[in-house]
């Protein structure tokens, strides 16, 4: 799991380059820039991609240094 | 005058949350310098969040959005919104971890112990407080600007940047790490909820963002603005390094240690995003929509065009409370002046035997002192520089390429046994060379400055190089990258390179922080 998430994790870090939005001056419901918007979706993936990792990915061992409740 | 009195309520406000934590600290070091490794959730992801959205963020985003267009959000926050909360995941999580297990209370002291060494530690010390410094003259510019437009020149920006400066140090000195989470957790709450209403508000001030943007297409001059023209592809695959800087950065590292559970950083790195794509989308937005607003403005003269258009477009009372909004984020300088605070004590006055010598009281007093010195220094420099350069380009050369150059070496030290004290040397020193080198190419080569409607011409520093070293209005680029880029490169290879080719440390300094398989891990228990 911790593999395919690390590619995951390369793929979103990829996805960052936008090359096919960088000159297009689309309007978005007619007030956003396209590039704007697509960023703006990109900052939700990478709250996702942060979310698949504290789900699947966190490590054992720090669950060890919580405290016992009571 | 009605605003400026609102921000002087809002000053006062935190003045007061900051004594209010003094009476609920004790005179220890812990508790003054780390809050007692106490933080609750939302506290904890509030004021980690808080702690990095600063008057660069805010009027340096939209300052930069207003020549540069709205790619600045795809430079910066959308990267930040990806690097920075897997570095704290990865990095900010094992700090935590170590640091309730060995009690380390700043970076230095970690990689003192985890490479057994003194006066490198104090190099790096040297180095990274150096680094600190701009970011906190930043927010005190930043305060300048901010009280003088909400004012209406009322309170000038010598004045201005001296209350911001005076504040930040009162809370700070009395509340310490308690004060200065609770006052950050205070200002993000605050920013977040006014920030929306901000933005509807001039926009409807505008008469509407449908026209502003149809007539921004159809102008040459501004329609480069709403895609990424201005930008060059290797500057914008460039900037997604500069994040790393934020765990580098000694106030995010510090604030790592507060939290009181490591639970407490899931929500952080999940929510971290959000809360970046909620204060960055609009101030971008509106740097943009102020080009056409307030056309033929120059880099230093446009920090200020989100104040603007708050004190343009909305009412008196209304732009008071946005105006103290903005307030908040400048202020964030307080984390930087607190980590100084701590790093100085920490790593100087308590390594040298100063805590020995004259105890736990002398040293949380050592801090505060430190802090009056600090604030002192941040608003000679803030005024000194005042208009010489743009907040968000002096807040790139000098310290988010630095910090990111560094990150190499907070990796290799947590997860590379083999690495030594003396790859992170070269890598320190690399990084300070480049640094003073771009530094140096950037003064001896003249400016551009925007070229009129159309995208900045970077020409080579020195023409018989070709385009190795080029000159761009605000950055020296190498073949077109950011410094940061090659900085990156650099201390990464130097850190292996030079850690393969010396002694590593002691067995026993490895066993504990590398046990051996079958056993608990050196950030466990």
């Amino acid at each position: 799991m911790k593999y395919l998430l690390a590619i995951v994790v390369l793929i979103v870090a990829l996805l960052h380059q936008d090359v096919w939005f960088w000159k297009d001056k689309t309007l978005v419901l007619g007030f956003l820039p396209i590039g704007l918007a697509y960023h703006m979706g990109y900052s939700v993936l990478a709250a996702l991609t942060m979310w698949a990792l504290v789900r699947f990915a966190w490590p054992a061992e720090f669950d060890e240094m919580e405290p016992p409740r009571p | 005058m009605i605003p400026a009195l609102i921000v002087f309520a809002y000053l006062s406000i935190v003045l007061y949350i900051g004594i209010f934590a003094f009476r609920r600290g004790k005179e220890s070091g812990e508790d003054f310098f780390l809050a007692n490794r106490g933080l609750g959730q939302a506290v904890f992801l509030l004021s980690l969040f808080g702690t990095n959205m600063t008057a660069f963020a805010i009027l340096g985003s939209s300052g930069l959005a207003y020549h540069r267009g709205i790619g600045v959000y795809g430079l910066m926050a959308s990267s930040s919104g990806l690097v920075i909360p897997l570095t704290i995941y990865l990095i900010g999580t094992r700090l935590w971890a170590l640091g309730k297990r060995f009690g380390h209370m700043t970076q230095v002291q970690f990689l003192r112990d985890r490479w057994e060494c003194g006066a490198i530690g104090t190099f790096l010390f040297a180095i990274t407080a150096g680094m600190l410094i701009p970011y906190i003259v930043i927010a005190v510019m930043g305060g300048g600007h901010t009280l003088e437009t909400v004012s209406a020149g009322w309170v000038n920006f010598e004045v201005g940047g001296g209350i911001v400066a005076l504040v930040v140090m009162g809370y700070v000195f009395f509340g310490g790490m308690r004060g200065t989470a609770w006052v950050n957790t205070f200002q993000t709450v605050l920013f977040l909820c006014f920030g929306m209403a901000a933005f509807v508000l001039i926009a409807r001030g505008l008469g509407g963002l449908d026209q502003i943007m149809d007539s921004m297409v159809s102008n040459p001059k501004t329609s480069p603005l709403l895609t990424r023209e201005r930008i060059a592809p290797a500057e914008f695959f460039s900037y997604m390094f500069i994040p790393l800087s934020a765990i580098m950065f000694p106030h995010i590292s510090i604030m790592c240690l507060t939290a009181k559970k490591v639970t407490h950083f899931k929500k952080t790195v999940i929510f971290y995003p959000l809360c970046i794509m909620a204060i960055w989308a609009p101030c971008v937005y509106l740097g943009v929509v102020a080009a056409s607003q307030f056309p033929g403005l120059k880099p230093g003269e446009t920090d200020n065009v989100l104040v603007q258009l708050l004190t343009q477009h909305t009412g008196l009372l209304v732009s008071g409370i946005l105006g103290a909004g903005i307030m908040a984020c400048v202020m964030a300088s307080d984390s930087q002046i607190m980590a100084l605070s701590t790093m100085f004590t920490e790593d100087i006055f308590v390594y040298y035997g100063g805590k020995q010598r004259f105890g736990d009281r002398m040293q949380v007093w050592t801090g505060r002192a430190f802090v009056v010195g600090i604030a002192l220094t941040a608003y000679l420099i803030g005024i000194a520089l005042k208009n010489k350069a743009g907040i968000f380009e002096i807040a790139i050369r000098f310290a988010f390429s630095g910090f990111a150059a560094l990150s190499p070496i907070m990796i290799a030290a947590l997860f590379w046994k083999r690495s030594t004290k003396w790859g992170a040397l070269a890598a320190a020193i690399w990084v300070m060379v480049a640094m003073i080198g771009t530094w140096v190419l950037f003064e001896i080569s003249a400016p551009t400055g925007p070229s009129a409607g159309g995208p900045p011409k970077p020409f080579p520093v020195f023409p018989e190089l070709g385009n190795l070293f080029l000159r761009t209005p605000g950055n020296v680029t190498v073949y077109g990258f950011l410094a940061v880029f090659p900085m990156v490169i650099g201390s990464t290879l130097l850190m292996i390179i030079v850690s393969l080719l010396t002694k590593p440390p002691s067995q026993a300094t490895l066993d504990k922080y590398f046990p051996p398989k079958g056993q608990v891990r050196g950030w466990a228990r």
